[in-house]
């Protein structure tokens, strides 16, 4: 196997075809993911066809995209009209989306390969894929463990290597958390460096889409293809593309922000001890540490957990069973009818944030829960402008923990919050956030190095990770799959 | 701090979800304890500092206000669960 960058060099030079590629990927997927879960539909048909496109393309000597027969999984929060989108809930189960998301029509455009949509916690809601209402995705590394989420099955499906690189959407981690724990390169950009439309709103001040891969290269490269402002979005930003894929950069005097909120109780030991020794193998290559402090980050998650589910639940207003989605089989009036549909349809932890948010919004207590915590978010957001006036990225864990197994937080929904510690703040400022792989833990799960950067400083983000990739040069094996 | 069960049921009311007595009360339960978590933010002196609802600066965008190709009548009834002709079905709202 491997990765995007050379599968793509292989088919220009025709050392390879993209048929044969994608044939080699969905026969991998094929083996592997009755074990591992990690998506929602395959659609071999369509992949294969798109494979034909580029390699007809080729014969006749055209120029062809940057992903030219590149295979790539799908968050099943983006819409495709050539396979269903359900978001992991049973209210949109059956839901055909009309229009495909900018960012699916850019990966066709740039001549990419879709295999299929992978599984993720039900509207993006949770870190463990276990909020799917079809099935939980498992960790390559530990089938036993969750993949993390809510991305989880586009995290695993890179990371067991059914396809070079994925699709996914982080609202307080969601791409993040989940690369951490299947030791794959997980990358949010800068709110509004790439369209929403499309994507299935859940905290639309909050939501962004981004990539998996297995190299910050790689990452690089699908961040090249799919960001730019959009017309259809009115939230995404108008300013020029950087070149991503420039990406070497000497680590001499590249200044890291060390936050000690960071590094406080509640973070496991093999993962602070292997972060610090990144940290200190880049200061040995001439890179220059900066404590800094962001004393906001405990408040994080508690500003999150408010605007989050207010968002939340005014986005999901629109499933009423009227329009599209489940609509119950039996109810007397108009309001018998969307309340009924929308019980059968969200499952708890989606229910749960819907309440929690029209509470918060509801007459009363509007003052002292969502505006109260937009005031936090102002403070968080000047924590960070702070910090970057001494540092050009900040360095941290993404997650406080590895992969923990199957169950182990289910039945508590705030135990679930405090996986995204780390990561929710990144959300609130708007700040590009990367997570890199960083080791192994002694248990033999992937620890995930986290880097944040200024709005807007997308290539300084990924040039900083790329410099830990380099120096570390760390090679993970391929998981196990046991 | 568990919320009651009213207050639950009208929140519930609110956001249009049919919950049974028990659900009412775990919801309220789980609610109480998640609201007890975010109570932490009422240490602080937020005093002076304007929300923040937009972490990167948006603006107004305008178009001019014209006809453009659009989804079409078919594709937006495509998912509907009932439909006739170029509508959608819904129960008898008005007596």
């Amino acid at each position: 196997m491997t990765d995007a960058v050379s599968i793509r060099q292989d088919i220009l030079s025709k050392k390879t075809t993209a048929t044969r590629v994608a044939e080699r990927f969905l026969s991998r997927l094929a083996a592997i993911d009755p074990k591992v879960r990690a998506f929602l539909s395959v659609n071999k048909d369509a992949a294969l066809a798109a494979a034909k496109k580029v390699d007809e393309k080729i014969a006749r000597g055209e120029k062809t995209g940057l992903l030219a027969g590149i295979p790539v999984a799908v968050k099943d929060n983006l819409c495709t009209t050539d396979a269903p989108t359900t978001c992991g809930s049973k209210i949109l189960e059956n839901y055909r989306a009309p229009y495909d998301a900018t960012v699916v029509r850019r990966l066709r455009e740039e001549d990419a390969v879709i295999v299929g949509k992978t599984n993720l916690d039900e509207f993006a809601m949770g870190s463990s894929t276990e909020n799917s209402a079809f099935f939980t995705s498992r960790n390559p590394w530990n089938l036993q463990c969750v993949p993390g989420g809510s991305s989880g099955g586009s995290a695993a499906a890179v990371a067991a290597g059914m396809a070079p690189i994925a699709l996914g959407s982080d609202t307080g981690g969601s791409i993040r958390q989940p690369a951490a724990l299947t030791g794959t390169v997980g990358f949010k950009p800068t709110y509004g460096r790439v369209s929403r439309y499309g994507l299935v709103a859940y905290g639309s001040s909050l939501d962004q889409v981004g990539p998996f891969g297995r190299s910050v290269r790689d990452a690089a490269l699908v961040t090249q293809a799919i960001s730019g402002h959009d017309p259809m979005d009115s939230t995404s930003v108008d300013q020029p593309v950087p070149d991503f894929q420039q990406l070497e950069r000497d680590v001499k005097g590249l200044r890291l922000g060390v936050p000690k909120e960071y590094f406080g109780a509640g973070l496991d030991p093999e993962i602070r001890a292997s972060v610090e020794s990144a940290i200190a193998a880049l200061t040995a290559k001439g890179a220059v540490r900066v404590d800094v402090s962001l004393p906001m980050t405990e408040f994080g998650i508690a500003a999150y957990y408010i605007v989050a589910p207010c968002e939340a639940s005014s986005n999901l207003a629109r499933y009423d069973g009227a329009h599209y989605g489940h609509r119950s089989k039996e109810y007397g009036d108009v309001i018998e009818m969307m309340s009924k549909s929308r019980k059968e349809g969200f499952g708890p932890e989606v229910t749960r944030r819907i309440i929690l948010g029209t509470f918060a919004l509801s007459s009363g207590y509007y003052e002292a829960y969502y505006n109260r915590a937009l005031k936090v978010r102002r403070r968080i957001k000047q924590d960070f402008d702070k910090a970057f006036e001494s540092c050009d990225v900040i360095v941290g864990p993404t997650s406080p923990t590895p992969a923990f197994p199957v169950g182990a937080k289910a039945g508590d929904p705030l135990s679930m919050y405090l996986c995204d510690v780390y990561t929710v703040a990144t959300n609130l400022a708007g700040l590009p956030g990367i997570s890199i792989p960083c080791g192994l833990t002694s248990a033999g799960l992937p620890i995930g190095l986290q880097l944040q950067g200024r709005v807007l400083d997308d290539l300084g983000v990924l040039k900083a990770a790329r410099c830990f990739e380099r120096e570390l040069s760390l090679s993970l094996p391929w998981p196990s799959l046991t | 701090m568990a919320i009651d069960r009213k207050t639950v049921e009208k929140v519930a009311k609110l956001a249009r979800l049919q919950l049974t007595p028990e659900e009412l009360d775990r919801y309220g339960g789980q609610l109480g304890a998640i609201l007890d978590y975010i109570a932490k933010l009422e240490k602080l002196d937020v005093s002076g500092l304007e929300p923040l609802a937009q972490a990167v600066d948006t603006h107004n965008v305008f178009r001019a206000d014209e006809p453009r190709p659009c989804l079409s009548r078919d594709a937006a009834l495509q998912n509907a669960p009932e439909k006739a002709g170029d509508f959608f079905i819904v129960p008898k709202i008005i007596e």
